[in-house]
């Protein structure tokens, strides 16, 4: 059945599904991993980056990019595809600013990506980006936001959320995780970020890249050594919780 | 849409099929082809770049506006001191705003001063023909140290040392070619650009009002000083040291500052 209907993105299924879009949707479910988070005064972006090549320059594999001094995001996916969309959100942040004076808030620029992905599952000769994008920064009344876009072209705002591999196994641990306390503080919201991909990234803090905006401040990519140290921290809470435990009982 | 059209470098909407208004702001009786009334400067120098202008907005021979800013920041190493049209030179520095803020996300690292000039430059010469009037100095602070370029809006493009631009520049030019080294004091520097512009304003009336003082150091530009030019002209005021000068030692107060080193005066 889906056979016939899958190859151009222009034709819908019978029971109503564009299998191209849904085909981008499982491209996205194999790219790594990326977490973000939505705090009170801070938000974070976490992402899963598979292990550099040795020859290669580490600097030119970043998956979290500043789309303004004040929004940035992250993706899953197809890095290309990433690229365009971003040079695309990029040009769209200053045209903005030389139109209305004003820098774009989170909601505009999500909904400026939404509607660039939404085109092209609508027109001949394309075919969808095949990436999710986490998109977080400070509005200007201060507010922090958090939207997440698929290749359909919907976007929604979240407190947390996490695209890619493993995403349902991340996303219930935010569920379980995400709390009053776990925000309270930017350096709990960093942590909670971290906690959440070390359930699903394999040999620990090198392995994770992590960026931090704060009101009023640009982006701030954490370098290895800072992520070395707050995993051994969260290594060290783990213990002790569990030596608690064992007394406990 | 509005950066993407620029970018693009062609005018998207055709020419209005209905005759467009004559400009009404250019007298129709001036012979001279320099652009319209302002006296502004800039000049290179070890330290960075100083660069002064008045405050008179001149719409034929009314003043539209006696306190208007013509040292417009770009950003925190970056001045444009405008002439010609202020809506323009509004308008393109703007645009050249944004598009140096758009290079500095994707190249990771501050566009030069060439650079801006270039893109500026380019700009306007894709509108050449449209009435468009900008004279703009780009003074900044790049990884080349400063840098000064001048910037007209037919696409010409010059690295300076020192510009004058406007009505005004002959007069400013006067004092400037006599007195300009490159290896002055800043202080001497800031009293030599008050000096030239207060002139200037003397002499031509579409100059007048104030003169500002900028100064685009390593570590951004600063204004330096907003003094009012009926003040300043009066020459034995506007050559009595003031605090920035007392710095750098005594000045000869005497009219002998006029002499253009290495003339004498009763040569003809």
């Amino acid at each position: 059945m889906a056979a016939r209907y899958d190859r151009a993105i222009t034709v819908f299924s019978p029971d109503g599904h564009l299998f191209q879009v849904e085909y981008a949707q499982e491209a996205v479910k194999k790219g790594s991993t990326a977490v973000g988070i939505r705090g009170l005064d801070i938000v974070v972006l976490g992402v899963e980056r598979k292990s550099v090549a040795k020859l290669q320059e580490e600097r030119t594999v970043r998956k979290i990019c500043a789309l303004d001094d004040h929004v940035c995001m992250a993706f899953a996916g197809l890095t290309a595809d990433a690229r365009i969309i971003i040079n695309r959100a990029r040009v769209e942040c200053q045209s903005h600013k030389l139109t209305v004076e004003d820098p774009v808030t989170v909601e505009y620029i999500t909904r400026y990506i939404a509607s660039l992905k939404q085109r092209y599952t609508q027109s001949n000769g394309r075919r969808p980006f095949g990436i999710s994008a986490l998109i977080v920064g400070f509005d200007d009344d201060g507010s922090p936001r958090l939207y997440q876009t698929d290749p359909s072209g919907t976007y929604h705002s979240w407190k947390a959320n996490v695209i890619g591999r493993n995403a349902k196994t991340v996303r219930e641990f935010l569920e379980k995780n995400y709390t009053e306390e776990a925000i309270a503080t930017d350096k709990e919201a960093i942590k909670l970020a971290i906690r959440a991909l070390l359930e699903v990234v394999q040999s620990g803090g090198k392995n994770i890249e992590l960026a931090i905006i704060r009101r009023n401040q640009p982006l701030q990519i954490f370098s290895a050594k800072d992520i070395e140290s707050q995993v051994a921290e969260i290594e060290k809470e783990k213990e002790e919780s569990e030596k608690k435990k064992k007394k406990s009982i | 849409m509005a950066l993407q059209d620029l970018l693009r470098r062609r005018p998207r909407s055709p020419p209005p099929p209905w005759p467009l208004p004559p400009p009404c702001l250019a007298p129709a009786s001036t012979p001279c082809p320099l652009p319209h009334g302002t006296t502004t400067l800039a000049f290179r120098l070890a330290q960075g770049v100083v660069a002064a202008a008045d405050t008179r907005s001149s719409c034929g021979t009314y003043v539209a506006c006696p306190a208007s800013r013509k040292v417009l920041p770009v950003h925190a190493r970056l001045l444009a001191t405008t002439s010609g049209t202020s809506a323009d030179c509004a308008t393109w520095l703007r645009a050249l705003r944004c598009q140096l803020a758009l290079r500095r996300q994707e190249d990771g690292r501050e566009p030069g001063v060439a650079e801006a000039a270039a893109l500026l430059a380019g700009g306007l010469r894709a509108q050449r023909g449209r009435g468009l009037c900008v004279a703009v100095a780009l003074c900044g602070w790049d990884r080349a140290g400063p840098g000064l370029w001048y910037v007209y809006s037919d696409g010409t493009r010059l690295p300076l040392d020192v510009v004058a631009v406007g009505s005004g520049s002959p007069y400013a030019y006067g004092l400037l070619d006599g007195a300009y080294r490159p290896d002055m004091p800043p202080a001497a520097a800031y009293a030599l650009a008050r000096r030239a512009v207060a002139h200037a304003t003397h002499r031509d009336a579409y100059s007048g009002g104030c003169v500002d003082v900028f100064h685009v150091r390593q570590s951004g530009w600063v204004w330096v000083s907003h003094g009012d030019v009926g003040e300043l002209r009066g020459l034995a005021r506007a050559l009595a040291p003031t605090e920035e000068d007392e710095e750098e030692g005594a000045e000869q107060t005497s009219v002998d500052q006029y002499k253009p080193a290495g003339t004498s005066l009763e040569r003809h």
